[in-house]
């Protein structure tokens, strides 16, 4: 069976790939496109590891055709930083030292940045809420949770 | 395997009659897991998001038709539906994590055929009705009827549902879904309870239906629970009532997620409570 | 959230201080923000094939033949392996973390070879051109197996009926030595004084079982390992792991390699909690890149992590205390039976050690089992083996306090162990700071706070040892005064901003300008893997001697320079600075002015700091946990939760903090919701994280962290081991305080829903 010829934006940039039928928007990103930023925890959309941003929308990257993708935005991880400057969510990361080993940071950080477009001021439970589909073994959350709304606070600062 | 995104439902008919293993693609958060657990081979994937019957939100005839394909998180969005069906909506948003709200839908939390399913005794207790389309043409079943056991749905070789009706609503009406799980999200429902129902100026309760989900084969409609509570005021002796009657329907199983005694037990406390919540909506509205 | 008791009890040695015990940027920081790091899964090569694992569906069964044939036949299949690939090892025990292993065991745990002892146990391999055919090719591997009866369960297995896994497994540590094998590997022990007539002192005792069933680290990134082997043999390896060295012992060994053949780099790895200290993909992946020549990539699924990696034991613990009335301890029996899974192993002896640790007792008794069973082998967690003998000890604390009315915190105060007691399993305690969390504790908001119905409170106490051992670190001075620093255990939370900072203030040097990084094993000499909480600790006492010799060569190549004596030279701010009179004819020379001058003055400026490190500082911590349970249905929430742990001293106070509230975390899902669930086949049911159910993030509150520091005399800055001891007290006190909650005394873990509704329905408590 031939290949499935998609054409996508992905950062931003326009994109083409081949793709199976069976694989995943993460296979696509970290197997041909060499997105490795996007991760697989689990490959059944229980941990969030592969967050993405679909035409605006925060899905599991695992939970998703490559063929489905066609004439749609994708924003990954790669895509938080503007040039040089980091989004105020990963300096705020960086400084709050919320992440430890670091491989649920960048599904984390996707979702947060969703949530903070979304609710600019949110609550401690409403950021619990919204990040419960990112797992995180290692920080027992708490600062990533105090890095959403300090990021958040300074990000209403303008 | 092949992919296909038909844009009418005649097409996503044909296609599906005709494979021999074809599966329907709508948010995948099933479709996908179940193909990469080597549970599932299908020769034919069908999309079904660009059919717009399936996509759509509207009103209609005073009531509302929900595309089968709509997300949980577009059903959250939208500006009116949660006023009018908030246990419904809230049903829907809680099926998995924030990134699988953003693709998950009624219609694949239906079909996927689970009894926990969360959004289908919300469902239920509205009294939503289902719109499948087929070889045959279109019919309407009640949601109580599409699902008969684990896996096995009613519908025939080539059928799709397409669309949800959720009937007019009276007057202080509203409904309410809640679920228990060990943890505060991510879980399977280990029990899952949706009630509706009418109250009149005086508080009386004037109509209402009780649903439970895993707690047996099938989403049940538990017509007892509702009789047990119409023409009360939700006094502590027809919640009572209720919870027994919630709790007799129970034909649960041991597994994984609790036991059968735990299942019945808490049956009945989350009928109670769901139905407290929907008397407190509905008199407000 | 956190506030430091600030004890250093001027535990710097004249060390100066500048950036460590600062909140500094990690190093690798930006790259894990942006996505650019690269974990055990993004190292790729060109032309690799992807391998994949043949895995037992039998919990137990003898593996009559493999035929491989029509795997070998499938176009795009490069290699296929079985256990004919690997060379038999003897017997030979060896360190495994803070465990220890077998060879014998090893090799037939990367590939069976009798038999299939668990289900997921490997059974073949095979390195194809794509995941797909890697996939199709294990479907045409043809394995006949003789299912066998399985045992699960630990005390099951310890039967003398129980099937039995390996024939020539005799009980070591019991007197005769039996002549039957049997699945129970080991008895341990540990005697101090005479429990019997202790007990009889006693005014009160306690006797209580306790069960636990086996849980997993946990680590979000499976594991994940690339191979490539030349055909003259050199391998290189990239694989995520807590010890790159380990790992290169491991394959050498089983395939017969030179060590300095095979290099090995240790990947960003996405946690490993112990449960990356052992191989399983690594000499797979080598056996078949040897075989198809080119490099294979593999990956596991989460369900091969789950039903394939060591879990932690399950356990059965029995606790005996007797204590007088007024509260002081004077006799104390621990039972430990625990599950090693398919090969022997388990943490029971650590278990056994830890048990009463945290006290002070004439009379201490302690015998421990280790047992095998068709469950996969056990590897190391957190603190292996104490958070369950602690759980069951700290419960039975908390119920002699409730039955002879005193302050759970005033009574093991009165019973704690303090500089100058001997510990039952042998050492005295220099300074240990386990009065001090206590009494931190007792100081909160927290402790004070008034509760509500249905709401409870638990404290308990717990202890790690954390070990040195063999570290080597070397520092580069490059020509422009930077400093490179090449460390060799594996970064898993922040240990690269830890070691920076330790560099830039013993060289006086700015942060940024420190760069670290891990090397392979071709690249700095043998390291331990990184556990037993003691990459800090060793590497900061490594990099203090590296840096001690850039020191005296510069002092040296200043005196050369300014023909002058030692005496009239010192070190001080990151230059050499000339004394007295000298100091009106030259002026100090930093390490930048030195490196730039280097060759005139004798050539490249670096230290090397190759130690076996000593006077690891046992770590205690003391947990403050509220919750609530629903009583109609049996749903725990934790409310609020404090954590006190001795640091020693705090390197990095941030990445210590997240130490503690990480490992808090991790007892909160092993007390209430975690646990490998067995069919009746031996089959586990949940190998997923949505029926293995971590806490997520609205499960838990902010983790309030309060950083001890009573000094460690033994290192240089004073440092202690944190990684460890913040899983050991959760379990108890969540338990403690599920009892000050139902007034029920949960005896087994997890406590969740079910079981909690059963206990208050049978005393018709399950209303609001």
């Amino acid at each position: 069976m031939a290949k499935h010829h998609i054409e996508a934006t992905v950062n931003g940039d326009a994109v083409e790939f081949l793709c199976e039928t069976e694989e995943t928007l993460l296979d696509v990103l970290r197997d041909t496109l060499n997105l490795t930023g996007s991760k697989e925890g689990c490959a059944s959309g229980d941990c969030g590891a592969c967050s993405v941003m679909l035409d605006g929308r925060l899905v599991c990257s695992c939970l998703v055709l490559g063929c489905e993708v066609s004439g749609r935005k994708v924003e990954t991880i790669e895509g938080m930083a503007k040039g040089e400057s980091l989004h105020p969510l990963q300096q705020q990361f960086l400084k709050s030292a919320a992440l430890q080993c670091g491989i649920c940071t960048p599904g984390v950080l996707v979702a947060s940045k969703a949530l903070l477009e979304r609710s600019p001021d949110p609550t401690e439970t409403e950021i619990r809420y919204w990040l419960a589909g990112n797992l995180c073994r290692c920080t027992g959350y708490d600062k990533i949770v105090s890095a959403v709304m300090d990021a958040a606070a300074t990000m209403r600062k303008g | 395997m092949r992919y296909e995104a038909p844009e009418s439902l005649e097409g996503a008919v044909a296609l599906l009659a005709s494979a021999k293993d074809a599966r329907v693609l709508a948010g995948g958060t099933d479709l996908l897991v179940q193909m990469r657990a080597d549970v599932l081979d299908p020769e034919l994937i069908v999309d079904i998001k660009k059919i717009p019957e399936t996509r759509a939100v509207t009103e209609e005839k005073g009531g509302w038709r929900i595309g089968a394909a709509v997300t949980g998180a577009e059903l959250k969005e939208h500006p009116r539906l949660k006023k009018v069906w908030p246990g419904v909506v809230e049903a829907a948003n809680l099926i998995g994590s924030t990134q699988v709200q953003g693709r998950a839908t009624m219609g694949g939390n239906l079909c996927n055929g689970s009894p926990a399913a969360d959004s289908v005794p919300a469902l239920i207790a509205a009294g939503a009705v289902a719109t499948l389309a087929g070889p045959k043409g279109k019919r309407d079943l009640p949601v109580e009827d599409v699902m008969l056991g684990p896996r096995k749905l009613a519908l025939e070789k080539g059928e799709i549902v397409a669309s949800f009706f959720l009937p007019p609503q009276p007057a202080r009406s509203s409904d309410a879904y809640l679920r228990f799980i060990p943890r505060t999200e991510m879980d399977i429902a280990v029990v899952g309870a949706g009630v509706s129902l009418t109250v009149d100026g005086a508080g009386i309760v004037t109509a209402a239906r009780v649903s439970l989900g895993a707690v047996a084969a099938r989403v049940l409609l538990v017509a007892e629970a509702a009789q047990a509570i119409v023409g009360s005021r939700l006094d502590a002796a027809a919640q009572e009532r209720l919870e027994a009657a919630a709790r007799a329907a129970c034909r649960p199983i041991d597994d994984k997620r609790g036991t059968v005694e735990f299942r019945i037990q808490v049956a009945g406390v989350l009928a109670r409570r769901a139905a407290l919540i929907a008397l407190d909506r509905a008199r407000s509205n | 959230m956190a506030e430091t008791n600030g004890h250093t009890n001027g535990q710097t040695n004249g060390h100066p201080q500048g950036f460590v015990g600062t909140r500094q940027i990690r190093p690798d920081g930006v790259d894990k923000v942006t996505g650019r790091a690269r974990f055990g899964a993004d190292f790729n090569l060109p032309g690799q094939l992807i391998g994949r694992v043949l895995r037992s569906p039998h919990p137990h069964a003898r593996i009559v033949s493999i035929d491989t044939s029509k795997a070998e036949a499938l176009p795009g299949v490069k290699a296929v392996i079985t256990r004919e690939d690997f060379g038999d090892q003897p017997s030979e025990f060896i360190p495994a973390g803070e465990m220890m292993m077998n060879y014998k065991d090893v090799v037939r745990n990367v590939m069976a070879r009798e038999k299939a002892l668990y289900e997921g146990h490997a059974v073949a391999a095979v390195a194809a051109t794509t995941t797909a055919i890697a996939r199709r090719a294990l479907k045409l591997i043809d394995v006949k197996y003789e299912v066998l009866p399985h045992v699960i369960d630990v005390v099951e297995a310890m039967r003398p009926d129980a099937p039995l896994l390996h024939d020539d497994l005799f009980t070591v540590g019991v007197e005769p030595k039996p002549e039957k094998p049997s699945n129970i590997a080991k008895r341990v022990e540990i005697k101090v004084g005479d429990v019997e007539a202790g007990f009889k002192k006693a005014d009160l005792i306690i006797e209580r079982e306790f069960k636990t069933a086996p849980v997993h680290q946990g680590y979000i990134e499976p594991h994940a390992a690339l191979a490539t082997v030349s055909e003259d043999g050199a391998t290189e390896l990239w694989t995520t792991t807590q010890g790159h060295f380990i790992v290169r012992a491991h394959c050498a060994r089983l395939l017969g390699l030179d060590m300095g053949k095979v290099r090995v780099t240790a990947t960003e790895i996405g946690g490993g909690f112990g449960g990356k200290t052992v191989v399983y993909l690594e000499p797979l992946a080598i056996a078949l890149s040897r075989k198809a020549k080119r490099p294979v990539k593999m990956v596991m699924s989460r369900e091969e992590v789950f039903k394939s990696s060591g879990p932690t034991s399950g356990a059965t613990v029995r606790v005996k205390m007797g204590a007088t009335r007024d509260g002081k301890f004077v006799a104390a029996f621990a039972e430990l039976k625990y599950q090693a899974g398919a090969f022997q192993g388990s943490p029971v002896q650590p278990g056994t050690m830890c048990a009463y640790a945290p006290y002070d007792i004439e009379h201490v008794h302690v015998i421990g089992y280790d047992v095998v069973s068709n469950r996969p082998k056990v590897a190391a967690y957190r603190a292996p083996g104490a958070p369950i003998s602690e759980y069951a000890v700290e419960s039975v604390v908390d119920e002699i306090a409730k039955k002879l009315g005193l302050d759970p915190i005033e009574l093991r105060m009165m019973n704690a162990a303090h500089e100058g007691t001997k510990a039952a399993y042998g050492p005295k305690f220099g300074p240990i700071g386990l009065e001090e969390t206590l009494n931190s504790i007792k100081k909160t908001e927290h402790w004070n706070t008034p509760l509500r119905k249905w709401q409870g409170r638990g404290v308990a106490s717990g202890f790690w040892f954390n070990i040195g051992g063999e570290t080597s670190v070397s520092l580069t001075v490059n020509e422009d005064g930077t400093i490179s620093l090449m460390a060799g255990t594996p970064d898993i939370g922040g240990l690269r901003a830890a070691l920076a900072s330790v560099a830039a203030d013993e060289l006086g040097v700015p942060y940024d300008k420190v760069r670290p990084i891990i090397g392979d094993t071709g690249s700095v000499s043998f390291n331990f893997l990184t556990g037993g909480s003691r990459s800090a600790f060793s590497g900061s006492m490594a990099i203090v001697e590296a840096a001690k010799q850039i020191k005296n060569e510069l002092i040296a190549r200043a005196c050369k320079l300014w023909e002058a004596k030692p005496d009239q030279v010192e070190w001080k701010d990151g230059a050499v600075r000339p004394l007295g009179a000298l100091a009106e004819k030259v002026k100090p020379m930093t390490i930048a002015e030195f490196a730039k001058i280097s060759g005139k003055l004798g050539g490249p400026i670096g230290g090397v700091g190759r130690i076996n490190a000593q006077g690891a500082g046992p770590s205690f911590g003391t947990h403050l946990v509220d919750l609530e349970v629903d009583p109609e249905t049996g749903r725990t929430t934790i409310l609020r939760y404090t954590v006190a742990q001795d640091a020693g001293r705090a390197l990095h106070p941030a990445y210590v903090e997240g130490q503690f509230q990480g490992g808090a975390v991790q007892g909160i899902g092993w007390a209430l919701n975690e646990e490998y669930i067995y069919g009746e086949d031996g089959k586990l049911q949940n190998a997923g994280f949505l029926d293995y159910r971590m806490p997520v993030a609205s499960d838990v509150p902010m983790i309030d962290a309060i950083l001890v520091e009573v000094g460690n005399p033994k290192h240089p800055y004073g440092v202690r081991g944190v990684g460890e001891t913040p899983i050991v007290p959760p379990l108890g006190a969540i338990a403690n305080a599920m009892e000050s909650a139902t007034g029920i005394r949960f005896t087994e873990l997890p406590m969740s829903p079910p079981k909690v509704l059963k206990a208050l329905k049978e005393q018709g408590r399950n209303k609001a």
